[in-house]
């Protein structure tokens, strides 16, 4: 599985969001969720990848955090 | 040996702060309150003191478990707010209730009341047939910044006591720390030693939220976990969470970790915000006196907070 769907299947099972809605350009935003959504989905890819992640302003979209992982990694 | 809840109360300050009140006060609203925390209005003391609510709690405690103030071996108050450094709190309230006993508060932050828990089984394991009173009270509303939009929509104030008497119902405890200052702190008395010197420390709370954010949510999820592997329970045997009321988000969060249904949780956030020490005992007492607990009830109680301190419980309702 790559990362993107793994990242997807994050986001769907703590989100409860559509998988087709979500590309790796959507932005939070895209995808109404706010700042604390995202310390959360950080904390579940931490722990779905078991990698750790610095939570940045530069990560805007799903992509940023599909990079952040495989660097991570 | 552990013990039983005999009785259980708690006070709330006269004042209702909403979140319009507070878009008054600091650049906030309430939709953004209500989306990030949960949190609809909070109770702040005006006239009253802690020590007032403390001890009205107190007195509701006692009343609710048929339990004479005289009778009471110990007191134990949690706070990080007390009206003064000495006498402590527990002092001030055995006076008041006219009690004779042993009297001290402890400090463990919003996790205050497990830690007195933690305690009081220590000493029934040793005197049995003591009766205990633990209370949990906070007035947040002097330590937060109310220039600070970050931590001041946060907090409230308020009160919550509970009777410890002979009992088998604490199925299991269990209380930590992972000391770590820069997460949340508060400054204590700073005086005025001339010959102090050294670089002005910050007057009021200060956090760290997102970082706090992500300790609760695995602190919540985690020490509920453990405790009920301690009794030797599933979790679905659990009949209701009583989870300590920071943001609701953080409880969602925790309950969707720990595959849960959100009807489980208890909370009361809305209408009293985080009144840190107090938030759990409250809870406990709105529960117990609106008739939700139902004898034979498990109960799991669990708290986090500045230290950074975690606690949780398995209690079964006998009342
Ligand atoms: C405090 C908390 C609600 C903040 O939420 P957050 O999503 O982390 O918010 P941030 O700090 O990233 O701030 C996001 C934005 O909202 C703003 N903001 C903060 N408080 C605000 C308020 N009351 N009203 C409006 N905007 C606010 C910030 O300034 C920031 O704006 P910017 O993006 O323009 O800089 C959240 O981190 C939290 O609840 N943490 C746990 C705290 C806790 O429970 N403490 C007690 C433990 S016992």
């Amino acid at each position: 599985m790559s990362t993107f769907d793994k990242v997807v299947e994050v986001l769907v099972e703590a989100k409860d969001l559509e998988t087709g809605s979500i590309t790796m350009e959507s932005t939070w935003d895209d995808l109404g969720l706010d700042s604390l959504d995202t310390v959360e989905l950080v904390m579940n890819m931490e722990e779905a990848f078991g990698v750790s992640l610095e939570m940045s302003e530069d990560m805007k979209t799903v992509g940023d955090v599909v990079k952040a992982i495989d660097t991570a990694k | 040996m552990s013990f039983s809840i005999l009785g259980t109360g708690s006070a709330l300050p006269a004042t209702i702060i909403t979140n319009d009140d507070l878009s008054r006060i600091v650049d906030t609203s309430d939709e953004w309150i209500r989306s990030r925390t949960g949190i609809g209005q909070r109770r702040v003391c005006t006239t009253e003191t802690i020590t007032d609510l403390a001890y009205q709690a107190a007195v509701a405690a006692l009343e609710n478990s048929g339990c004479r103030a005289e009778e009471l071996n110990l007191i134990i108050c949690a706070t990080m707010t007390a009206d003064d450094a000495t006498p402590s709190m527990a002092c001030l309230l055995q006076q008041r209730l006219g009690a004779v006993c042993a009297a001290f508060d402890i400090n463990a932050a919003c996790t205050g009341f497990l830690y007195a828990m933690d305690i009081a089984a220590a000493y029934f394991s040793r005197k049995p047939d003591y009766k205990i009173l633990i209370v949990g009270a906070d007035a947040m509303s002097k330590a937060v910044d109310w220039q600070d939009r970050s931590t001041c929509v946060l907090f409230g104030d308020g009160a919550g006591a509970a009777v410890l008497g002979a009992g088998n119902d604490l199925l299991a405890i269990e209380i930590g720390a992972n000391g770590n200052r820069s997460p949340l702190y508060a400054p204590a008395m700073a005086g005025n030693c001339p010959f102090r010197n050294d670089v002005k420390q910050s007057l009021y709370l200060v956090m760290d939220g997102q970082e706090v954010f992500r300790f609760a949510v695995t602190a919540m999820a985690q020490t509920i976990d453990r405790v009920l592997q301690k009794a030797g329970l599933a979790k679905e045997s659990l009949t209701w969470i009583l989870p300590h009321q920071a943001n609701i988000r953080i409880i969602d969060a925790a309950i969707h970790r720990m595959k849960l249904p959100g009807e489980i949780c208890l909370t009361n956030i809305e209408q009293y915000g985080n009144t840190s020490a107090a938030c759990v005992a409250i809870l406990l007492d709105e529960s117990n006196r609106s008739g939700k607990f139902k004898k034979g009830d498990l109960l799991a109680l669990t708290a986090f907070g500045g230290g950074l301190t975690t606690g949780a419980c398995i209690l079964r309702w006998n009342k």
